[in-house]
């Protein structure tokens, strides 16, 4: 049968970008260790609801780690503890029975609170606009089949491809760089040959666009890549630099 | 009573050879010249498959296309969770593979309750759409020798389903949102994140614009456009727990119907056999593990329900292989709706495993014996990690506990042959739709279906309805239906918020839940049914009167939208019982007991039964007005679907 636990909460409310926040303290006593963190703060808001209290806002939606949309500080880590995985995915037993967690936004100059958890992170959607994709408007596309790509190619192009754009990335670095996200979608399609014949463009408009939106720089801590739930390689910021300084030698 | 169709419910279906109906079709369709694309103004709803593949073709056409969202990017729409693959006639493996297969088995699959024209046209597009992803960069797996991988999917004889690990759905879903996201570059896409559709605003018969609601400012907006697509996706989390997204609702395409859009067969819905099962009342959602790991899992149960041993210590003559025993020629690999009803059946007589007794086992021992861990993990790793990160047991060594739940929707709002609704105008693609999957979808079907609206069907139907239509160049969001259709909306959420009750939106979404998967999921009976209706009309009463939601109309709101999502669940749960209760038949995923074999399989009734039901809105309080879209076969002989 499953555990029953205690578990107190340290939640981040701010009820709009300008209003002031705080750390507000909350305990769930009957939460069970296979509930995931999101249900654990489900639990809660029914139970704030029930004493006439706004619930915490945060977001989610898939709730099995392929989305995106979750992400919060978890005890001062993006996603929390559990390697390669998204805080929608982190299970209550991963913590122990009486344990305070801290739970707060992602923070970044570029992802502005929204309310209490969440934040605007649309500024990915400008980077991935600025060129993170490959001109081919439908039809006229040859053959799947004509263009023969090695395995080792195509396999190690879905490892970048695997991004799930949440941003735990920019939480992690202390600069607040978006170098991760920015590398894995320049170094996804630079790999396969339907992305070279834009692959100087497309990497100098997509980190002069992330530097726009006022990331930081890359300075090589490789916090996004610890805290990555898709365990994206910061190999790929060295291969998106070099590509970079390429690009803007030519 | 048996009514033959109505007129008003026309397919729209060109004359000729099924195989030449599309392509007569595209010969003579009218066109919108470049200068005139310009000045047109399509909304699209929705940002998975069906609507980032249009809004992306559309905008790169010259339209000039609004696309809406609810998630805070184009990037999260529910597409992006699929796993498995995606189908297409390209028969690269050389196995036997045709256009005409594909659409035969599809056709058969979906238990003949789909339109031949529609599943035709889909098998015929399929591999553009291959094409087509892997020009835009999608990373799909591929052989040593640098070609695209194949393999067999959901039971299917050839080798035809394309997948880029466990992640397929992302994959394509990220293809279509870069070629959206290019086109918002270049000006022609206007991109409006974080918006939920509230209404419809039609004018004169013809869609004209949304009502949508800025889900951070509370803020309501009119769009006016030439043309709307829906986009919007199923209508799964009817029954609260399912393996869609939590933002996933039905509310954008039950606004349509109330505004006059016939709802099709909304009864038939797919409940997916392998899935993680149900933990505790916590329960937020459900996961789904993919179908292909049937390709080497091994489904049993203790042959004695009394049995409380650990399965390793269970011996072989004490399990019982149900599948493999009762259908032993597919064994495994059943289609989802006859392996669901199957773990129903054993877990009802008792014979379930784990601590709820609400799960069969799922068994990689064999496998694992055969091929080795090795060739196990490269198969289903990241599936096996999932697994294992949401339960806790490691699937190499303890045999999967699976459950079916509620995973996709087959009906939806009905569409003619150009994905018209009956409303003039109002377009809807993918799982919004009912048109293409019948009683019963395939495993990778979804992708396919979804980007073949998108991407090579809406831009020649849309263009069609365009070059034939005057639109009212008059018309501004000051028109009165706009007025009234921002009004109407803004009334409901002031009442939702009006009502200050002491129960939570999620304690209804829950008892609705709880309703509909007792008496309109896996096993429906009339006495069931009748009992459903009337006890959804309750709930529903008690909704108005005793939800409790905290918190601002204009201010970010989760609760306020979910209530409102809420809301018409329950309504469109009153009709998915009615439209259980009116096909006395069982079929696919829609499975009356009075109506089964002497050995508990699906009894079809095709005299009486092979048709579309479709539903009109007549009023809140009154009764919806059933139609019927007769289904002729003129190409495939109705068989009785026997996987034994
Ligand atoms: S909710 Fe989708 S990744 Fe967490």
């Amino acid at each position: 049968m499953a555990e029953r636990m205690t578990i107190h909460l340290s939640v981040w409310r701010q009820a709009g970008p300008d209003a002031p926040g705080r750390l507000v303290d909350y305990t769930v006593e009957d939460a069970s260790e296979h509930m995931s963190f999101l249900e654990l703060l489900d639990v809660l808001n029914e139970q704030l609801v029930g004493r006439n209290e706004e619930p915490v806002a945060f977001d989610s939606d898939c709730r099995e780690g392929i989305c995106g949309s979750c992400g919060v500080m978890v005890g001062g880590i993006a996603h929390g503890p559990q390697r390669r995985t998204a805080v929608c995915q982190l299970h209550v037993r991963t913590f122990s029975d009486g344990d305070r967690i801290v739970v707060e936004p992602f923070r970044a100059r570029a992802f502005p609170l929204v309310k209490d958890l969440v934040v605007d992170r649309s500024a990915f959607d400008r980077i991935i606009a600025a060129g993170g994709y490959v001109s081919a408007t439908t039809g006229g596309a040859p053959d799947a089949n004509a263009l023969p790509i090695s395995k080792r190619a195509a396999d190690e192009a879905m490892d970048y491809a695997a991004c799930i754009g949440c941003g735990a990335c920019v939480a992690a670095c202390p600069n607040a760089s978006a170098s991760l996200f920015t590398a894995a979608k320049v170094v996804h399609l630079s790999l396969l040959p339907q992305g070279h014949v834009e692959a100087d463009r497309r990497v100098m408009a997509m980190v002069d666009q992330m530097r726009q939106e006022g990331f930081g720089d890359c300075s090589n801590h490789a916090e996004c890549e610890a805290v990555c739930p898709k365990g994206i390689s910061i190999a790929g910021i060295a291969r998106m630099r070099r590509a970079y300084v390429r690009a803007a030698l030519r | 009573m048996q009514q033959s169709a109505r007129s008003t419910l026309d397919a729209k279906v060109p004359a000729g050879r099924l195989q030449d109906k599309w392509d007569a079709y595209k010969d003579t369709v009218g066109l919108v010249s470049p200068a005139n694309k310009r000045k047109r103004t399509i909304l699209v709803i929705g940002t998975g498959l069906a609507g980032g593949s249009a809004a992306a073709t559309l905008g790169a056409l010259g339209y000039q296309v609004k696309s809406f969202c609810i998630q805070d990017s184009a990037r999260r729409a529910h597409s992006i969770a699929a796993q498995g693959g995606i189908n297409a006639a390209k028969n690269y493996p050389n196995d036997g593979d045709t256009i005409w297969r594909l659409y035969y088995d599809t056709i058969k699959g979906g238990d003949y309750r789909s339109r031949e024209a529609n599943v035709y046209r889909l098998a015929q597009v399929s591999g553009n759409i291959i094409d087509q992803a892997v020009a835009q960069g999608v990373p799909f797996a591929r052989e040593y020798g640098g070609l695209l991988a194949n393999r067999s999917f959901g039971g299917a004889q050839v080798s035809r389903t394309f997948y880029a690990r466990g992640q397929t759905g992302q994959q394509l879903l990220l293809g279509a949102y870069q070629a959206l996201s290019h086109q918002i570059a270049a000006g022609q896409v206007t991109m409006l994140p974080r918006r939920e559709m509230l209404d419809l605003v039609v004018v004169d018969g013809h869609a004209r614009g949304v009502i949508t609601r800025n889900l951070v400012t509370g803020q309501l907006e009119r769009h006016l456009g030439d043309a709307v697509l829906l986009s919007t996706g199923g209508y799964g989390n009817a029954y609260y727990l399912s393996t869609n997204a939590k933002n996933s609702n039905v509310t954008a395409a039950w606004r349509c119907y109330r505004r006059g859009a016939y709802f099709a067969n909304p009864c038939f819905t797919q409940i997916h056999p392998t899935c993680i099962p149900v933990s505790g009342s916590y329960q937020s959602k459900l996961t789904l593990m993919s179908e292909s790991l049937r390709n080497d899992g091994r489904v049993w149960v203790p042959k004695d329900s009394q049995d409380r041993r650990a399965p390793h210590r269970i011996p072989e003559e004490d399990r019982d292989y149900y599948l493999e025993r009762r259908y032993p020629s597919f064994g495994n690999l059943v289609p989802r709706d006859v392996a669901s009803r199957a773990a129903k059946k054993e877990c009802d007589a008792g014979r379930g495993v784990g601590d709820t007794r609400l799960a069969v086992y799922l068994d990689f021992a064999d496998a694992i014996g055969r091929l080795g861990q090795q060739a196990i993990r490269e198969r289903y790793g990241n599936l096996f990690e999932m697994y294992e990160r949401i339960t806790g047991e490691n699937p190499y060594e303890v045999p999967m506990r699976i459950y079916p739940a509620v995973h996709y929707t087959m009906g939806g709002l009905w569409v003619d042959y150009e994905l018209q609704s009956t409303i003039n105008g109002l377009f809807v693609l993918g799982e919004a739709n009912f048109s293409d999957h019948g009683a019963n979808r395939l495993g990778a079907s979804a992708l396919m279906q979804g980007l073949a609206d998108g991407y090579f069907v809406i831009p020649f139907t849309l263009g069609a309805y365009l070059s034939g239509t005057r639109v009212d160049k008059q018309v501004t969001v000051d028109h009165d239906a706009f007025r009234e259709a921002e009004s109407s909306a803004q009334g409901r959420l002031l009442a939702l918020l009006a009502v200050k009750g002491d129960k939570t939106v999620t304690e209804f979404h829950r008892e609705l839940g709880r309703l509909l998967w007792n008496d309109v999921g896996m096993a429906r009976t009339r006495a069931g049914l009748e009992e459903a209706i009337d006890s959804i009309a309750a709930l529903r009463e008690e909704f108005w009167g005793r939800v409790r939601i905290l918190g601002e109309n204009n201010t970010f709101n989760k609760d306020l939208e979910f209530a409102g999502r809420v809301a018409d669940f329950m309504e469109l749960g009153e009709l998915m019982a009615r439209d259980a209760l009116a096909r006395k038949e069982s079929c696919g995923g829609h499975f009356r007991e009075e109506y089964q074999t002497t050995e508990g399989e699906a009894l079809r009734n095709d005299r009486d039964f092979a048709h579309v039901s479709a539903w009109e809105h007549t009023g809140s309080n009154s009764t919806p007005v059933h139609h019927q879209e007769a289904l002729a076969f003129e190409t495939v002989e109705l068989t009785r679907r026997s996987y034994k």
